[in-house]
């Protein structure tokens, strides 16, 4: 896993409005980064943005030397997702979202595994979406409020799936409310 | 690529009423004529290949509103494009998804309603192979339809408005061939508008997607 992952003076634009500009920061490899501010600050502008999903309106975004969001394809193989919508498909069962058993028991979905996934609950649906960040095998987390939903026992797996993604050199970019337990993380406030 | 595909006509498998429906829709639209017209054997045989093909079109209109619509609604479409393949590439294999689970099967029951529509039998087999390159014109165009569409306040209106005028000339070119006793440069005409339309609407719909996204 390479890095570091750094941004300069990024600046983004929805529509009109100018959600946030001059945001820099740094992440090492086994970095974390706690992205935080009220509602409307642009913490999930920022996350998109990092992802390529929103342009920059300025600024730039450096993968090691080179320049991240130069080639798109390449850059989405780097990072692993997790919005505020789970992606979870009604039709298809737990197995079928993620294949990985491992990250399906780090995150306590073992014995869901032919589960449809229309009767999961909703902390549920978002567990399984984690887990298929945990089983994407990319250094780079986006993470849009990871913790919605989830209850202490789900809190507290999660916590171990970032600290062993970052014991592995992984980064962790995460957009929270709640206290989330993630040591010498990096805060950005918005 | 295979593993999105090999996702989505699974999808396609488990929501099979969804797909059934537009068949079901083919059926019963194409079946509507004769009983308005009478069951007189030579009208029916002049206008089965119009009858077909524009039946075909407007049911294979059906399940493009759900083409993206499902995957923009859930957070899916976020996790396609950040999938690793490009944007026109996710377009591409939507289109294929489109066209293997309503293209195939609309041109595979063409044909028994053709001979209900008293279409001479030596007919049939001209106008399912111009159905052929037809069913893939409309998925390909009704995929960047649906993607210049998506978020759009009544997207399934204004997806009808924008692929239909766009399919007009395969129309044309398409039932000239069904029924022109030459019809060798019409189906040719309609080979070049498919060759034209399989590299630029998964782009087109490509730049959509990435806008829709934003």
């Amino acid at each position: 896993m390479t890095g570091p992952f750094v941004a300069q003076n990024l600046a983004v634009f929805r529509g009109e409005r100018l959600v946030f500009r001059d945001i820099s920061f740094a992440v090492p490899a086994g970095g974390a980064l706690l992205l935080r501010g009220p509602n409307g600050a642009g913490k999930s502008s920022l996350l998109r943005a990092l992802a390529g999903l929103t342009k920059l309106a300025t600024g730039k975004l450096l993968w090691g030397d080179e320049d991240a969001l130069e080639d798109l394809p390449t850059h989405a193989k780097r990072i692993a997702w997790l919005g505020h919508l789970d992606a979870v498909k009604f039709a298809l069962n737990v197995g079928e979202h993620v294949v990985d058993s491992a990250a399906l028991a780090a995150l306590g979905l073992a014995s869901y595994r032919d589960l449809p996934a229309k009767l999961l609950s909703a902390g549920q649906k978002r567990r399984l979406a984690l887990a298929r960040v945990a089983a994407s095998n990319t250094p780079l987390w986006l993470l849009d409020e990871p913790t919605n939903g989830l209850d202490t026992a789900s809190i507290a797996l999660l916590t171990a799936v970032f600290a062993a993604h970052r014991a592995k050199g992984g980064m962790v970019i995460a957009s929270t409310h709640t206290p989330l337990d993630l040591p010498s993380a990096e805060i950005l406030a918005l | 690529m295979r593993g999105m595909l090999a996702r989505e006509l699974r999808l396609a498998w488990r929501q099979s009423a969804d797909t059934a429906a537009a068949l079901l829709f083919f059926v019963i639209a194409a079946t509507l004529f004769p009983f308005a017209l009478g069951p007189d054997p030579h009208v029916l045989s002049v206008i089965a290949p119009g009858i077909i093909w524009v039946c075909a079109l407007l049911a294979a209109l059906l399940p493009l509103e759900r083409l993206f619509g499902a995957d923009f609604e859930d957070g899916t479409l976020d996790l396609l494009l950040l999938s690793g393949l490009t944007a026109g590439g996710v377009a591409a294999v939507k289109t294929t998804a489109h066209w293997l689970t309503t293209g195939l099967p609309l041109l595979i029951i063409a044909a028994p309603l053709s001979v209900m529509l008293r279409m001479p039998a030596e007919q049939v087999p001209l106008l399912l192979l111009t159905l052929l390159p037809g069913t893939l014109l409309l998925s390909l165009l009704g995929t960047m339809a649906a993607s210049i569409t998506l978020g759009a306040r009544r997207s399934a209106v204004l997806m009808p408005l924008i692929t239909l005028p766009l399919m007009i000339p395969t129309l044309i070119f398409g039932c000239a061939a069904a029924t022109a006793p030459h019809p060798q440069a019409a189906l040719l005409m309609l080979a070049a508008m498919l060759v034209m339309a399989l590299p630029l609407a998964p782009l087109a719909a490509g730049a959509a997607l990435r806008a829709a996204a934003e």
